[in-house]
């Protein structure tokens, strides 16, 4: 949109500056009102009873003494709520509260609303249930191994304990590592992580006598959360629930799921009459999880001798936790996005989802693709050592171009990831440094690629994935209403931006109304990057359609032919002659009396995608953003300790709405890498019922200010036609190289490879005691599971006649 | 957030007030002077004194007094912002202000005081827990249960001495005042704890500690390395205090205190002795490290993977002593 009306180029006066949010000064203020904050007349606090078995049948829940204590109102017990619900709809797996058994050390079992906290609490301590406990499984192997019916978790999934396989082949990759000069094989572990936003989860419900409810809650996605409200609480109607999101303290995909506890302080609030309210500990906090799977993997790939793949074989095996939650789309994720930074001519993945007697993994910041850019930059490091070439010209000269199709359908647009590389070299002196630091220095590069919005929505529907109504009224004042939610990464402030542009009104005089199920149009949250690019192209339109409205009444009044005004400094008027115009409130005055009340809509949905095949809907975006990164790092070869003094990190954001915020979310995704890259566990004592290591902010060890390095961000603007103003996303994709560089510095620096993430001191120290005694230099996984894969799914790649159609299926493999 | 269980607040205006108040509150009656470990603890369920009697108004309590040349008095509640700024202190006793300095965070140290640092509770990754997630590995010896976790077959618990400056006091000596029922005693600082993750102090619980005492200054030349996660506000998961005695290179007198690694500060005598009548070089650094790792027993229960906490005593021990020699710098703080 840099081009007027009349097709000349404007001039952007909001879009690309770097303006304040619009929310800024009542966080900095502290007067934002999260969930935590809301209180009501009368209300009640809720506290859960989670179990404390990690997997087990409930024989017996006893809560007369709970019942007896004065200031108890209400107990709930899953048997009132046997509705199932879940993310995703082939997932519907999770109850309000376990109804015949529990399936990790944290799992609700029973709800207490009572006149205060401590009430609630005490109340809490003196029921009593009763369990039978089932054989639990703690890891991938034992997730893998046949186990009886009555052992597992849950009695849908593929067989056993394993939730999903996936096998999907784009033209025969055996055969592309026979055309290789170098056939380079690995295995990679990440270890699990999770989300910690600062602000612990809270709900707020409140059920009135004419039988609607209202739900407040720190979640990222209202609508997702509405709809499990109606579905479990039906007979209710949706109609009669509202849902409101309050500002997140941070969510980073760990408030994305409908949770346990919104139903049920929902449910209470239904019972009791009054509100209800709940705030989670920490603790309970760590329960939710939803984070980042534990993941292993093996990848091998066939090179030429100039750096260019033949073909990819990359196998993931994944510990999802106790319930589905994303699960299955967290699968496909670890196979999808191999594709669209270097050209993959023939690829091959598996994916497999177990359960596991664990908090539930699910999106967290990059949603199943920092595992596999872990293992693919790391692998990519290695092949350019073996060849001799330096691995960031080798990167280089092998880009996928812009506007082509990978071997697994995804369509990529704009690519700026060559611009990233060249500003990172430039910025770390790569060419002067890399391979020449003294011992214990060194310096690694690894690139990333994350999507602007999933193409397909979480259920099956042809309506928009966003929208947003713009209601203009006669004292010149614009209220932008949209179903985003702002979880701090500046969604409220974007909508502003982009309306403010169009219209020529200054931004912080737009009423931004978000996040409320009753008064704004649906969008469909605040996940997968998708919130810039999709509500940015709804206020868009709604915002055009509603200049058009009021250009044609100024134009009629002003006797100016209407491609001839222009709305700026919140005045429309002609661009021939300045003088000849009038204020904003004028032209809505007078598009109010040609055509009556001014409201416009706009909506968006993302392009089809070009796969056809089932799991296509798994990859495919809008639009791609890149990412090049550099990682700086000492490493002490007395301790193996690992320090990262500073980061270069270019993006391909598109185009900035706001660049103080794209900066933003580029250092703040460095840090949560940094923080996976070198300390970050989500970890369980397999042996101790599989309790969670150390479910506090204390002992899950994660970064603070002092650990963080020095960020030099560097943005590239490559316009996409798909994104608003040309803008792509910027909220996961910084993060995902920074693993792998590090893991690459390090191996600069000491010449080991740790190929499992967290990079501890230990691991590193273990690699250099093998380095000296002769050993391969490694810390990593050496063995990987046997698994009964089913028989692949063959898509021939575009190039090969393929048309985004699977083959008919035939055979089993088994694979070690 | 978790809930403090209720409890009365007590707030005497002497020591014998306070004293007298202990003793009428019953043997579960706790002293809480800064609160951060004490209330931490409350929340999950590790200690639930019914009477809670605060020290905070105290004055005799409070406050720093004596000089280099006879040694210096630190009242009990003196917080840990005091100890790291103090001006006599810095000037004086650094090793124990830097000590101090890493010791958790700023707001930490401005509630923390120095007695509740040394009589800091022993911890543990399955006994600094909530008493829920306590109860799902069924509780430990050190509270409500009978088993260690980190060490099932072991009679006894592990739990790790964690206070920062704990080994350092030891190391360079100097002792604390105790006041009770029965009447007030001084213990040397070596005297004070037990090598038991439960009965960690050589002190009854209602006696109260009222000041510590530092050693005159008198030619040993000390310092503390800490080894922990972050340096931000992590505990210690390895600590190495050191105080020599020289005469010119020649070690006279040594004392090394290692924290983290066991349930009281372990003391290295085989270092010590390989130390004194040595000069103090590169191959003496090196073989006295060799000998003060053997007594660290880093267990499962603390961040880190413990044979490599063990590696880094030797690694630590010899970066105190380089300090100490003057061939080394003094760990950043
Ligand atoms: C997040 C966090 C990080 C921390 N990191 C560190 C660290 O890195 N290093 C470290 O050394 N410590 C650390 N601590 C522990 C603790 O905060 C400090 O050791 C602090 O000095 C304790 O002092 P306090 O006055 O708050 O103790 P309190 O909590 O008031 O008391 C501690 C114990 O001593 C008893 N007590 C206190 N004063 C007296 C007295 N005068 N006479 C008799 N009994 C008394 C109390 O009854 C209680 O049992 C940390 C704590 C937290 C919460
Ligand atoms: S060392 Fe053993 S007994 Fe002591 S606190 Fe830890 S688990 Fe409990």
């Amino acid at each position: 949109m840099a081009t007027s009306e009349n097709g000349a180029p404007r001039e952007l006066k909001v879009i690309g500056h770097p303006l304040r949010k619009v929310d800024a000064r009542a966080k900095v203020t502290g007067q934002t009102r999260f969930a935590d904050d809301l209180t009501l007349p009368r209300m009640l606090h809720a506290k859960l009873l989670r179990s404390t078995e990690a997997h087990a049948r409930i024989v017996r829940i006893d809560t007369s003494a709970a019942e007896a204590m004065p200031g108890v109102r209400a107990i709930l017990t899953g048997d009132v709520l046997p509705e199932p619900f879940g993310i995703l709809p082939v997932s519907q797996d999770e109850h309000t509260l376990c109804i015949d058994k529990v399936r990790f050390v944290g799992d609700p079992v029973v709800a207490v609303a009572a006149i205060d906290e401590d009430t609630a609490e005490e109340a809490v301590r003196r029921i009593v249930v009763e369990y039978e406990p089932l054989k639990h499984v703690a890891s991938i192997d034992d997730g893998l191994a046949p186990c009886s019916d009555a052992d597992r978790i849950h009695d849908y999934g593929t067989h056993d304990n394993v939730h999903k396989y996936v096998n999907l082949e784009f033209g025969d990759v055996e055969q592309s590592f026979e055309e290789a000069d170098l056939v380079q094989e690995d295995s990679f572990y990440f270890e699990g992580n999770t989300h910690l936003p600062m602000e612990q989860h809270a709900a707020l419900a409140a059920f009135d006598p004419d039988g609607k409810l209202t739900l407040w809650s720190s979640t990222q996605t209202p609508h997702y959360v509405h709809r499990a409200l109606a579905k479990v609480l039906a007979p209710l109607p949706a109609s009669h629930i509202r849902v409101i999101a309050c500002p997140n303290g941070g969510g980073f995909g760990g408030k994305s799921d409908p949770f346990n506890h919104e139903i049920a302080v929902a449910k209470l609030s239904m019972i009791t009459g009054r509100p209800v309210k709940i705030c989670l500990t920490r603790e309970e906090v760590f329960y939710c999880h939803r984070g980042r799977h534990p993941v292993l993997m093996w990848v091998k790939t066939g090179f030429k001798k100039d750096g260019s793949m033949t073909g990819m074989h990359f196998r993931s095996y994944l510990d999802g936790g106790a319930y589905g939650s994303y699960g299955v789309a967290s699968t496909f994720y670890t196979g999808a996005l191999q594709t669209v930074t270097y050209p993959v001519p023939r690829y091959k993945f598996q994916g497999a989802r177990v359960f596991t007697n664990k908090p539930p993994c699910g999106p967290k910041r990059g949603h199943g693709t920092p595992q596999p850019r872990f293992a693919l930059e790391v692998h990519l490091d290695k092949v350019a050592h073996r060849l001799g070439l330096d691995p960031a010209q080798m990167r280089l000269d092998h880009l996928v171009p812009p506007n082509s199709l990978t071997a697994n359908y995804l369509r990529v647009g704009s690519m700026g990831l060559g611009a990233c590389i060249e500003k990172v070299v430039e910025g770390s002196a790569w060419k002067e440094r890399y391979g020449k630091l003294p011992e214990g220095h060194g310096l690694g590069l690894a690139c990333g690629s994350y999507l602007s919005g999933a193409g397909l929505p979480i259920y099956w529907n042809r309506m928009p994935h966003s929208g947003v109504q713009l209601k203009l009224d006669r004292s010149g004042g614009v209220a932008c209403f949209c179903g985003s939610t702002d979880i701090g990464q500046g969604s409220d402030s974007v909508l502003a931006y982009v309306v403010a542009e169009v219209l020529g009104i200054d931004p912080f005089a737009i009423r931004v109304v978000t996040a409320d199920t009753d008064l704004t149009p649906v969008d469909l949250g605040s996940y997968s990057s998708r919130v810039t690019l999709m509500t940015g192209n709804a206020a868009l339109q709604a915002a055009e359609r509603a200049r058009e409205l009021l250009a044609q009444a100024v134009a009629k009044k002003l006797e100016v032919p209407a491609v001839r005004l222009t709305f700026a400094e919140g005045r429309v008027f002609d661009v021939e002659d300045a003088e000849r115009g009038m204020t904003f409130a004028e032209a809505v005055q007078a598009a109010e009396a040609k055509f009556g009340t001014i409201g416009t809509v706009g909506s968006y949905a993302p392009p089809a995608s070009a796969g056809k095949f089932k799991g296509a809907g798994v990859g495919p975006s809008p639009a791609y953003s890149y990412t090049a990164i550099v990682a700086e790092t000492f490493v002490d070869p007395e301790t193996g300790i690992v320090e990262v003094p500073r980061i270069w990190c270019a993006h391909d954001a598109g185009k900035c709405i706001n660049p103080a915020l794209v900066i933003g979310q580029i250092e703040g995704g460095v840090y949560m890498g940094l923080g996976e890259a070198l300390m970050e566990e989500m970890t369980y004592r397999g042996n101790r019922n599989v309790v969670h290591h150390h479910p506090s902010m204390l002992e899950y060890k994660s970064p603070t200010t002092h650990e963080m390095c020095d960020v030099i961000s560097y943005v590239i603007e490559d316009p996409d036609p798909n994104g608003p103003f040309g803008a792509k996303e910027v909220g996961q994709g910084p993060l995902l190289p920074v693993m792998p560089a590090v893991a690459n510095a390090v191996f600069d620096a000491v010449g080991v490879r740790v190929d499992e993430v967290p990079v501890t001191p230990e691991k590193v120290l273990r690699a250099l005691q093998a380095k000296a005694r002769g050993r391969d230099p490694r810390t990593g996984p050496t063995r990987l599971p046997e698994v009964a894969w089913r028989p692949p799914m063959r898509v021939p790649p575009p190039w090969e006649g393929g048309t985004g159609e699977a083959l008919p299926r035939e055979g089993v493999e088994v694979t070690k | 957030m978790l809930r403090l269980p209720t409890f009365r607040y007590l707030r005497p205006e002497s020591v014998e007030q306070a004293v007298a108040w202990r003793t009428d509150g019953g043997p579960e009656a706790a002293f809480v002077a800064g609160g951060t470990d004490l209330y931490p603890n409350m929340k999950r369920r590790q200690q639930t004194p019914p009477i809670v009697i605060g020290l905070g108004r105290i004055p005799e309590l409070r406050g720093i007094s004596g000089d280099s040349d006879t040694g210096a008095r630190v009242g009990a509640t003196t917080t840990l912002t005091r100890v790291c700024e103090d001006p006599f202190l810095v000037e004086h006793y650094p090793e124990v202000s830097r000590a101090a300095r890493t010791i958790s965070t700023p707001l930490l140290r401005n509630m923390g005081t120095i007695g509740g640092n040394v009589l800091l509770d022993t911890r543990c990754n399955y006994y600094d827990q909530t008493y829920e997630w306590r109860r799902s590995i069924d509780f430990c010896m050190k509270k409500e249960g009978t088993i260690c976790w980190v060490a099932p077959s072991s009679p006894r618990c592990w739990a790790v001495q964690s206070s920062d400056l704990v080994p350092l006091l030891c190391a360079i000596g100097g002792s604390v005042r105790l006041v009770s029922p029965r009447g007030e005693r001084e213990l040397a600082f070596r005297d004070l704890y037990r090598d038991d993750g439960i009965d960690y102090l050589n002190k009854q619980p209602d006696e109260l500690l009222t000041d510590l005492r530092l050693p005159a200054r008198d030619g040993w030349r000390a310092t503390y390395w800490k080894l922990r996660r972050r340096e931000a506000f992590d505990f210690p998961v390895l600590g190495v205090a050191a105080c020599l005695r020289l005469d010119g290179d020649v070690v006279r007198e040594a004392h090394l205190y290692l924290g983290g690694v066991g349930s009281w500060p372990i003391e290295a005598t085989g270092a010590c002795d390989v130390l004194v009548g040595r000069r103090l070089d590169e191959e003496t650094i090196q073989a006295a490290a060799a000998q003060a790792y053997r007594p660290a027993k880093p267990l499962d229960n603390t961040d880190f993977h413990m044979t490599w906490r063990k590696h880094m005593v030797r690694r630590y021990v010899e970066g105190a002593l380089r300090e100490l020699s003057g061939d080394g710098a003094a760990p950043r703080d």
